[in-house]
C-alpha cells in the first residue's frame, strides 16, 4: 500500500486519500471574455504528463483536507506533498 | 442528512432507544478476554467548526481546550475534544444531554463565525479493550497502533474495513470506535470476525 505524507497529518494509507486532478488551475477571472476554446482548454484540456506532475489530493478519510502533490506518473512515486495555496515547489522534470 | 434526522431526535436522547443498532448483536458477543466488545451508551456529540476567533470559545464553554495539533484527543471531566482536521472538531460527551451544552458553546461563539452541529444521533461508539485491542483493529485499519505511533490521546478520522470510523486511544489497550450508525453493526461484525482467532 502507498504511503502518502498529508501535510496537517503525517503518513498515512493511500486508501485514506482520494485524487483531485491536476492543481494549479486557477478558474479564469472573467470567463465571458474568452473564447469557446479558451474555455474548454480550462474545463476539460490538461498536461497529462510523463513524469512528475503537480495535482490535488483530499484525505478525505482522515483530515478532510485538499493539498497538494508532486507524483511521478512513471513509478508513482510521491515527491513531495504541500499545503493548498503554496506555490509548487522548485524540483525537476522527474523524479526517481 | 443526518445532521437534520439528529436534531429532531435530540429531544428524545435519555430516553430508553427501542432500536439502537448494536443492542442484539451486543447481547450475542462472545466473552473474549484479550480483545473485548462494548457497546456505549449514547453520548453528546458536536461537530465544531470555526476559525482562530471561535476556537478558544468554543472550548472554554464546552470545559476542555481544543487540541491545535492534529490528531489528538483533550479530556477534562469525563469530555473530550477530537481534532479531525485544522478547522474541525468533535466534542463529545458520554452521557450528556446535548442541549444544554449546544446552547452554551453557541452564546459564547454568537458572532464569530462557526458551524456548530449536533450530531449526538449520528453514530454510537464501540469500545475495543484488551490487550490483542490493537492487533484486531489492525485486521481492518492500515494505521501504525503501536503506542508510540498512536500513543494514548490520539484520535484520528480513518477507516475500518470499508467503513469511515473515528479511533480515538483511551488507554494503552483500550480503544474507542465511533462510527455512524447505518455502519455500526458491520464495524461489530467485522471486530467480532477480527478477534474470532481469539477465542
Ligand atoms: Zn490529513
Amino acid at each position: 500500500m502507498l504511503i502518502i505524507d498529508c501535510p496537517w497529518c503525517g503518513a498515512r494509507p493511500e486508501i485514506e486519500f482520494r485524487y483531485g486532478g491536476e492543481a494549479h488551475i486557477a478558474r479564469p477571472a472573467d470567463p465571458a471574455a474568452m473564447s469557446d476554446q479558451e474555455w474548454a482548454d480550462f474545463l476539460y484540456n490538461r498536461t497529462n504528463p510523463k513524469g512528475l506532475h503537480a495535482e490535488r489530493w483530499r484525505h478525505i478519510h482522515g483530515c478532510g483536507r485538499y493539498f497538494n502533490a508532486v507524483r511521478d506518473t512513471v513509478s508513482d512515486f510521491f515527491v513531495t506533498t504541500y499545503k493548498a495555496g503554496e506555490p509548487r515547489p522548485d524540483i525537476g522534470e522527474s523524479g526517481k | 442528512m443526518a445532521e437534520t434526522a439528529s436534531m429532531a431526535e435530540t429531544a428524545a436522547i435519555g430516553a430508553p432507544r427501542a432500536a439502537y443498532p448494536l443492542d442484539a448483536l451486543a447481547l450475542g458477543a462472545r466473552s473474549i478476554e484479550a480483545a473485548r466488545l462494548t457497546a456505549l451508551g449514547p453520548a453528546a456529540r458536536l461537530a465544531f467548526r470555526g476559525r482562530e476567533a471561535a476556537i478558544q470559545a468554543a472550548g472554554e464553554a464546552f470545559g476542555v481546550a481544543l487540541p491545535r495539533e492534529a490528531n489528538r484527543r483533550h479530556t477534562a471531566d469525563g469530555r473530550h475534544a477530537l481534532w479531525l482536521g485544522p478547522d474541525e472538531w468533535m466534542l463529545l460527551a458520554p452521557g450528556a444531554d446535548p442541549a444544554p451544552l449546544f446552547a452554551a458553546i453557541e452564546a459564547a461563539t454568537a458572532g464569530l463565525p462557526h458551524a456548530l452541529v449536533d450530531v449526538s444521533a449520528r453514530s454510537v461508539t464501540i469500545e475495543v479493550a484488551g490487550p490483542k485491542a490493537a492487533y484486531v483493529l489492525n485486521q481492518g485499519n492500515p494505521l501504525d497502533l503501536s503506542i508510540e505511533a498512536f500513543p494514548v490521546g490520539s484520535a484520528t478520522r480513518t477507516l475500518f474495513h470499508k467503513a469511515e470510523i473515528v479511533l480515538s486511544r483511551i488507554a494503552p489497550d483500550i480503544f474507542h470506535v465511533d462510527v455512524w450508525r447505518s455502519f455500526a453493526p458491520y464495524v461489530w461484525q467485522m471486530l467480532e470476525d477480527g478477534r474470532r482467532e481469539l477465542a
